[in-house]
């Protein structure tokens, strides 16, 4: 018999929905009640989501609970929907609700007077009903389902300023932008229904070793990573994640930061066993996340704007995750994408914070001397930057170390390098931000003042998590992360001591980089940046992507829309105007048969009968002959 | 020996005559005279079907007659026909009477 709490896990994704409902049908004119009907769904998914860790971790290794009912049953297509409970979903569960939980609480801070209160509260509850059964999904069209909802909250919630022009833009671009990844997806769940009959991810890890035509799983495991590709926002479908920025900032910190971004990491990790078949695939995946992390780092170095900042660096450490996902350090890939969940959302958190202080001020350096008006807000930020820059002991630490590790052991020095480098401009950029923000020299920061306490103590808890979640797969823990979320086909090198070392040495140039050049100011920032004039405006511009996919779709649409505008004047509207001229010609010739002679018509009866005859007597004659 | 064939033969001459007649006279009482000659061309096939054809001798007879008998009714509608029209239009000629063309 099942424990109690694990045949009540459907309740997980049940509640949030139920709050989501409630809201929206009865509770819309009342914000307060809203807030609190969803921090109360989310509170208790988050109760029911710690019992269900409570049991999947009591065994060593893992318990997995499956539980399967038939949702469609016609001939030839038997349709499952299901819940699976393994290690890798109650982290995924765990993770969604607290930081869930934790950002609506904040939200009441945050979003206090916004005439959109309580349809924000379901939004978000409409979120963490997707997201939560996009965790526990047991089959790749239940995933579908849920991934394509978390996609329309995600662009509810882009675009709750609705008034706003560039939100609305934004929305618009980032559910376009996740639309072509997402067809890519739904080719591949189709091609494993062809291929196997089942989109069961037991199932499917059955069938596949045993699976003749491997060829054909090159194309279908990379179709598949399109969908991660859109939601996790890799290049060349990364332009979509900066700008979703537009949207509260509390949504920033959990669906393009924390949660539904990392979807797609999540999903490379639940098909894994998919991926790690297909070497191909995951040299597709390690280096379109490699290139992805260098990319939005170097974006990030020279950004201005704080939650722009702190967009890049989610894209950079999305690649980092995608990477380690492709080297197949795939505990790697989770355990950063569970530490990045924490640290990340608190940097989001803290940034709203100081948004909130400044009345909206999103510019770095229209702030500065932040830290002695905001000193939670402060200490809390920096500690989130100091996890996000892998200072030991700190979270961040942990699981980047894991991920370079895995890169120099299964021999990717490439990527090493690479991780490395990203390392040390994750360090410089965020210690930009917080020197220039929290300690520079611009007095603006003087008129700010700290968050209420439903602001602060969210980051203090996220703090908290942000110091202590990486020691779950640290010596100190015996790697005990790694032991219940791993692959057979993944690897887990052990830990080298040169790599920690120099990992950490790396961080610390970054910091003390940023600290030379924007607290010292011992290099001038300002000459730095007219000497690589070229560089900077190209890194400004974000490499001109956006201006890219502009020229693209412009010369796509407007070019298509004249040859089809030459086909619809010269073919459409030619073959319709022949048909009229046709018969209009044909009328004008024949109308004059018509010519009112009672005698004529008798001839023409006459030549008819005629015709009549001679064809019956040819008829007859070639019978008898 | 005169048989069917002959017969048929003058029924097809004297019918070919009123088509003739009717599709090329202009005068609409020559042209009901060449329907006469036509129908007439008829009752030569039936009688003449009749009495070498058929077992039973009184039916192409009964035709022939009946065919006389609206034939007579025909000529009377399509005289007064003509006779109103030439009322209306002083004209028997039929190339005068085109109103119904395009």
């Amino acid at each position: 018999m099942y424990d109690l709490i694990i045949v009540n896990a459907w309740l997980i994704p049940l509640l949030p929905f139920v709050a989501f409902a409630v809201i929206s049908l009865f509770f819309h004119r009342w914000p307060g009640i809203s807030a609190g009907i969803s921090i109360f769904s989310i509170a208790f998914s988050f109760l029911l989501a710690t019992g269900i860790a409570r049991v999947v971790f009591s065994q060593p290794g893992g318990a997995v609970y499956e539980f399967t009912t038939r949702w469609l049953d016609i001939s030839g297509l038997q349709v499952d929907m299901g819940l699976l409970l393994d290690p890798l979903s109650a982290l995924m569960l765990l993770v969604v609700t607290s930081i869930a939980a934790l950002v609506q609480i904040y939200s009441l801070g945050y979003m206090k007077d916004d005439p959109g209160f309580a349809s924000y509260y379901a939004y978000q509850s409409l979120f963490a009903a997707s997201m939560l059964g996009l965790v526990i999904a047991n089959n790749f069209g239940q995933m579908f389902v849920f991934w394509e909802l978390v996609g329309i909250c995600s662009y509810f919630l882009i675009g709750f300023w609705f008034g706003r022009d560039s939100a609305k833009n934004a929305a618009i671009k980032a559910f376009v932008t996740n639309r072509v990844g997402d067809f890519g997806f739904l080719l591949g769940i189709l091609f494993l229904q062809i291929l196997f009959g089942t989109l069961n991810f037991a199932g499917l890890a059955e069938a596949l070793p045993g699976y003749a035509n491997a060829a054909i799983l090159i194309p279908v495991a990379i179709l598949l990573f399109t969908g991660p590709m859109g939601k996790s926002a890799m290049f060349p479908l990364h332009v979509w994640l900066p700008d979703a920025m537009e949207g509260p900032t509390p949504v920033s910190a959990l669906i393009h930061a924390a949660t539904m971004v990392a979807a797609g990491v999540y999903l490379v990790a639940r098909a894994f066993f998919i991926f790690s078949s297909v070497p191909e695939a995951m040299t597709v995946i390690a280096f379109v996340g490699g290139f992805t992390a260098l990319f939005a780092a170097t974006i990030a170095l020279v950004q201005n704007d704080i939650k722009r900042i702190l967009a890049y660096s989610t894209l950079s450490q999305l690649g980092y995750m995608m990477m380690a996902m492709g080297i197949g350090a795939m505990t790697a890939g989770m355990f950063h994408l569970t530490t990045h969940a924490f640290f990340k959302s608190l940097l989001f958190l803290g940034a709203g914070s100081v948004i909130h202080a400044m009345a909206g001020e999103q510019d770095i350096w229209k702030m500065g001397n932040l830290h002695k008006k905001m000193p939670v807000t402060t200490w809390t930020f920096i500690i989130g930057a100091l996890a996000l820059s892998g200072i030991p002991p700190l979270s961040g630490f942990w699981s980047k170390d894991e991920i370079l590790l895995g890169a120099f052991a299964s021999g990717h020095y490439g990527l090493y390098i690479l991780g490395a480098f990203v390392a040390f401009l994750t360090a410089f950029y965020m210690f930009r931000l917080i020197f220039v923000a929290f300690f520079g020299k611009n007095q603006a920061g003087e008129k700010a003042h700290e968050s209420p306490g439903v602001m602060t103590v969210p980051l203090i808890i996220l703090a908290a998590a942000a110091v202590l979640v990486g020691f779950v797969n640290s010596p100190f823990m015996h790697h005990i992360f790694g032991t219940f979320i791993s692959h057979p086909a993944g690897i887990q090198p052990h830990s080298s001591n040169m790599i920690m070392v120099s990992s950490a040495l790396i961080a610390l140039a970054g910091i003390a980089m940023a600290w030379l050049i924007y607290q010292k100011e011992a290099i001038n920032h300002l000459v730095m940046r007219s000497k690589f004039k070229n560089i900077y405006e190209l890194l400004l511009n974000k490499y001109y992507i956006d201006e890219i996919y502009e020229r693209m779709g412009s010369i796509l649409v407007y070019g298509g829309a004249r040859v089809m505008y030459w086909i619809d004047i010269h073919i459409v509207n030619g073959f319709v105007d022949l048909t009229a001229r046709l018969t209009g010609k044909s009328g004008d010739t024949l109308k004059y048969t018509e010519d009112g002679q009672v005698q004529s018509y008798a001839m023409y009866m006459a030549v008819g009968v005629l015709i009549l005859i001679v064809l019956a007597t040819m008829a007859a004659v070639s019978v008898i002959v | 020996m005169i048989g069917l064939p002959h017969y048929i033969l003058l029924g097809s001459v004297l019918f070919s005559i009123g088509l003739f007649g009717v599709l090329s006279r202009r005068n609409a009482v020559a042209v009901l005279m060449s329907v006469e000659l036509m129908l007439n061309a008829v009752n030569i096939n039936f009688v003449a079907a009749n009495k070498f054809i058929a077992s039973d001798a009184a039916v192409g007879q009964l035709l022939a007659i009946f065919v006389i008998v609206v034939a007579a009714c025909e000529i009377a509608v399509g005289l007064a026909l003509i006779i109103a029209v030439y009322r209306q239009r002083r004209s028997v000629d039929l190339s005068d009477f085109n109103l119904l063309k395009w």
